[in-house]
């Protein structure tokens, strides 16, 4: 233990997709406690600064204290024994432990799934049907003139967003920040964040599709009558002219939060919604981009498509991977009772699944991994606690734009990283089914 | 187990060493080719195989996010083409766009062990090498997109050409490239900056800046060349797929001034005829020009009939292809660095278009003089998948295969071009060359295309086969870095792989001219951009070569 306090620059912040990486960060003396965290927003300082590394076991099984060892050995079993077994969570943790995740699956003929099947997953299926005009963040802060928010609220949930990214810098293309952009927010209600907006358009709930669907048509130069205002709430005038300004502009994006691909229309609301972006490409250069809300579930897109060809939702019980929301989706998984083991890995779904599903969670075993106790690690026959990425381990991270990061730790945890206590798992189970593990450990 | 493996009675094809199919005893001990080994030592009969270094892929597209957005965005190429976990062996998926692991097992199943990603704009580079570290059995490295680089471009239109040197060498650094890669020079700006416009003559303004997209060409092919990187400039070159290029493409080879450089899949980049009309070929001229001009060599991009997937950094180019088929599309810009277009694609015979680009990578091929300098590739997966090589290698080994193909394309194309005049047939040590020793040599990679002391185990036996596809497509045995992963035609074991990048020194002064840059342009801190050492354990840094 050093006898003053540590900085640590350029320090990450896992705690939304937005991923800022400017954070100051100053550890106490104890090496045990971030009583700094410059730069950060008001959720980035809740994160950092009231992290603590609490006196808790490692690991539990059936409720009692166990060393790491037999815990893992536990889990193992548990997943041996499994003719279903489901991994589930992984939006924040790090790439490393996500491919440990998904090894197991595949060692396991198991099924694997990400907090993206009840966030964002419509969104991939929208992006798998007509895909998608998008950018890296910095290409719209420095080029975007047009910039609208559909069905999100970023000054809360992402309160940097406009700030780093999309609103208010300035760049050599934009010098006047803000001045120089258009902001356009579409939203049932008014937020924070439709305040600061020069356009707010405020639509009846559940009419995103049609809302999208009548824009297209405007783009294209089709008449529209003016019923669109019964039933979007948006008369036709005003959206004749955003649409004009949207063709006008230089630079247009569009993001878009779970207001679209979590209500009425999911996957069909984005579908219209990243056509409608590629339709404006016709007159001028528009980008799309789900402003995606875990710290690292842009990697657990990434990990699990680079390893199976799908971004989630993926079975390999035939022992190869196979996709299909809805059937391979957790929430769908557990809601039918069909996995008889479960890992969850940095989630918590006994807390916000359905009755049906939680009801099936409490009646099998599970294996939880997460710094603090859950909802759902109350049930697990095998919980560890692990460390937490970003402030106490190292790794890679995905942006919401998937731009990489490489974490940069605060100070050493007790407790085992994701990584490390999967990696175990998987090299036990490879043991107790014959296999030979497949690649050397990462340096 | 012993590391020491000798193959004997093999009909062996080494063309770096001038080996022309004698049978020959190849002795491997600790990953490398040595002279001789204890007489104990394992053996491979190897009567009736044939043996050749393991193949290089010089420019494909298998690690990255694009290429994982492609993975992502086709979940129909992958349901009917599925790779089952074999023990330790990972499951994946395949298409035109194989998860990772298939990727690796694919191509070493095909006796390839060495492959090159060709379009990574630096801030992907991380992406890059996680997906890389996920592709097993082969080694691997990427090329770094800096042709669209707007610092870059900032620093030449001032004339800083020193401090460009030094900025190019950093970026390589930073990001652990291999080598440099330019993508339609000039195009990103006005793709970004102008309604989706584009530039279209190499000595046109780009928009934003005192530059042409010459001048820009002209810089990185001198600063590859000064900084004796092992592989020169990889372009490719501007207005790719349109009618009448040709002449761009010459005009880009000339701007070399008999420097060394490399123009990657040529074959979309030999059209005549004008613009907005139907192409021509203009094989014969751009194989004039290189067999005249030994300071060029180039990979031909073949066309293959079927499933494709376009992935380029020429956003401009995907947006038109898109517009032609109005299929589902993406488009993913990165800051300051790059534009990128995916599309799904399939050539079809009947098709004017495709089968004349089919004829005209033939042409490339068997017009080459020098096949040193004209080597094979698809631009996976551009033209085809890397799996259609066997079926490549056979179109240029038999002549009479060659015509029934060409007969089941579009006739009004084929005849239009000189490929049913081209009697010439390759032979197995020109294939060797053109797959294997050329890449390897224009890549500068020393240890690898050859079976001579000193060099890589990389080794692959193929049963001797009349039909060459059927050959090609199933390596009966193949040594990696000296260890089996195919053992008489069975997986046997796992490897993992290198990444292969390049360390060209720099004057650190450059960081503090880059740094204000990254303050004003980027969103990610300077000091979170460079790649560090961890990420590239199970690396090998090729060696520059000092040209003074």
């Amino acid at each position: 233990m050093s006898g003053s306090s540590k900085v640590i620059e350029n320090a990450i912040c896992t705690f939304c997709g937005c991923v800022c990486d400017d954070i100051e960060l100053t550890v106490d003396s104890g090496g045990k406690h971030i009583t700094q965290a410059k730069n950060a927003c008001v959720l980035g300082k809740a994160w950092f600064l009231e992290h603590k590394v609490e006196d808790f076991p490692v690991a539990l099984i059936d409720g009692k204290e166990a060393s790491l060892e037999e815990a893992v050995d536990a889990a193992a079993e548990v997943f041996v024994n499994a003719k279903f077994p489901t991994i589930y969570g992984l939006s924040d943790t790090t790439c490393e432990a996500q491919k440990q995740a998904v090894a197991i699956a595949d060692y396991l003929n198991g099924n694997i799934d990400t907090t993206t099947s009840v966030c964002h997953g419509p969104t991939g299926m929208a992006f798998q049907g007509v895909g998608e005009s998008t950018a890296s963040l910095g290409e719209i802060k420095n080029r975007a003139d047009f910039v609208m928010y559909w069905g999100g609220n970023p000054a809360e949930a992402h309160p940097r967003h406009f700030e780093r990214y999309a609103v208010n810098p300035k760049s050599p293309w934009m010098p006047n920040g803000k001045e120089d952009r258009t902001i356009a927010m579409v939203d049932i209600r008014p937020t924070q964040s439709s305040m600061i907006a020069d356009i707010f358009l405020q639509i009846k709930p559940g009419s995103d599709f049609e809302l999208l669907w009548a824009m297209r048509a405007l783009v294209k130069g089709r008449a529209l009558d003016r019923s669109v205002e019964e039933r979007t709430g948006i008369s036709l005038d005003r959206l004749e002219a955003l649409v004009q300004q949207m063709k006008d502009c230089q630079f247009g994006v569009l993001f878009f939060g779970m207001g679209l691909t979590m209500t009425r229309g999911r996957h069909f609301n984005v579908g219209a919604l990243l056509q409608l972006v590629t339709d404006l490409n016709d007159f001028t250069h528009f980008v799309s981009m789900p402003t995606r809300g875990h710290g690292n579930v842009t990697g657990a897109d990434n990990v699990v498509a680079w390893q199976t060809g799908y971004n989630f939702g993926v079975n390999f019980n035939r022992g190869y991977p196979r996709f299909n929301p809805g059937e391979f989706t957790t929430a769908d998984v557990l809601g039918r009772g069909e996995a008889d083991a479960l890992c969850v890995i940095a989630s918590d779904p006994g807390s916000n699944f359905s009755a049906k599903a939680i009801e099936h969670i409490k009646s099998i075993p599970v294996i939880t991994l997460d710094p603090k106790p859950t909802v759902t690690s109350q049930h697990a026959k095998v919980a560890f606690t692990t460390a937490t990425y970003g402030i106490n381990v190292p790794g890679t991270v995905y942006r919401m734009d998937n731009v990489p990061l490489s974490l940069r730790p605060a100070f050493d945890s007790p407790f085992p990283s994701d990584e490390k206590v999967l990696r175990a798992i998987k090299e036990r189970i490879c043991e107790l089914r014959g296999i030979t593990p497949n690649h050397k450990p990462a340096a | 187990m012993s590391s020491a493996i000798r193959i004997k009675n093999g009909k062996v094809y080494d063309p770096l060493n001038g080996i022309d199919g004698e049978i020959k005893e190849i002795c491997v001990q600790d990953g490398k080719i040595v002279d001789s080994i204890p007489d104990d030592s394992p053996c491979i009969d190897a009567h009736g195989m044939v043996v050749l270094p393991g193949g290089v892929d010089i420019h494909c597209h298998i690690a990255g996010h694009k290429v994982n957005l492609a993975r992502k965005f086709q979940p129909e190429s992958k349901r009917h083409d599925v790779s089952p976990r074999v023990n330790e062996l990972r499951s994946g998926t395949g298409g035109s766009v194989p998860s990772t692991f298939t990727t690796g097992y694919r191509y070493a199943t095909l006796g390839y062990t060495t492959a090159m990603e060709a379009a990574v704009p630096p801030l992907g580079a991380r992406h890059t090498i996680e997906e890389l570290h996920d592709t097993p059995v082969i080694d691997k490295g990427f090329y770094i997109l800096l042709a669209n680089n707007v610092c870059l471009n900032q620093l030449l239109e001032k004339g800083r050409m020193a401090e460009f040197k030094e900025a190019v060498a950093w970026w390589l650094n930073a990001a652990k490239g291999y080598g440099v890669k330019l993508v339609n020079p000039g195009g990103d700006e006005p793709w970004k900056g102008n309604r989706n416009s584009n530039v279209h003559n190499l000595d046109e303004q780009i928009r934003g800046f005192d530059l042409t997209p010459r001048k820009i060409i002209k810089a990185l092919i001198d600063t590859t060349n000064d900084l004796g990187l092992p592989h020169p400039a990889h372009i490719h070159c501007n207005n790719l797929g349109h009618s009448g290029n040709y002449t761009t493409t010459i005009e880009t080879m000339k701007t070399a001034e008999g420097r060394r450089v490399h123009i990657t899949h040529i074959q979309f980049h030999s059209y005549g005829g004008e613009v907005g009309k139907n192409p021509t070929s203009k094989a014969k001229e751009i194989s004039d020009f290189i067999n005249n001009n030994p300071n060029v060599s180039a990979d031909v991009g073949q066309v293959m009939f079927g499933d494709a997937t376009i992935m380029t950094g020429d956003a401009p180019l995907t947006w038109q292809l898109r517009n032609m088929t109005n299929k589902k599309w993406i488009n993913a810009d990165t800051e300051c660095e790059s534009g990128c277009g995916i599309l799904p694609f399939s050539y079809q015979e009947h098709i004017y278009t495709h089968a004349l680009q089919w004829a005209i990578g033939l042409e490339l091929f068997l017009m080459a003089k020098d096949p040193w300098r004209m080597v094979l590739s698809t631009d996976h997966p551009n033209g085809g998948s890397f799996m259609n090589y066997p079926k490549l290698i056979r179109l240029l080994m038999d002549k009479q295969f060659r015509k029934e193909q060409a007969a089941l394309a579009n006739q009004k194309a084929i005849n239009s071009t000189s490929l049913l005049d081209l009697e010439r047939e390759m032979s197995m040590y020109e294939i060797a060359i053109i797959s294997r020793a050329a890449p390897a040599k224009l890549l500068g990679l020393d240890n690898k295309g050859h079976l001579g002391v000193g060099g890589d185990a990389d080794i692959t036996l193929y049963d001797d086969q009349e039909d060459k596809e059927a050959m090609f497509n199933a390596a009966r045995y193949v040594i990696k870095g000296g260890r089996f992963f195919i053992k008489d035609y069975e997986f046997c074991s796992d490897y993992q792989g290198r990444i292969l990048h390049v360390e060209p020194e720099y004057d650190r002064a450059i960081t503090q001219k880059i740094k204000p840059f990254f303050e004003d342009y980027y969103t990610i801190q300077f000091e979170n951009y460079s790649i560090d050492d961890s990420y590239v354990h199970d690396g090998e840094v090729v060696p520059t070569k000092s040209l003074s």
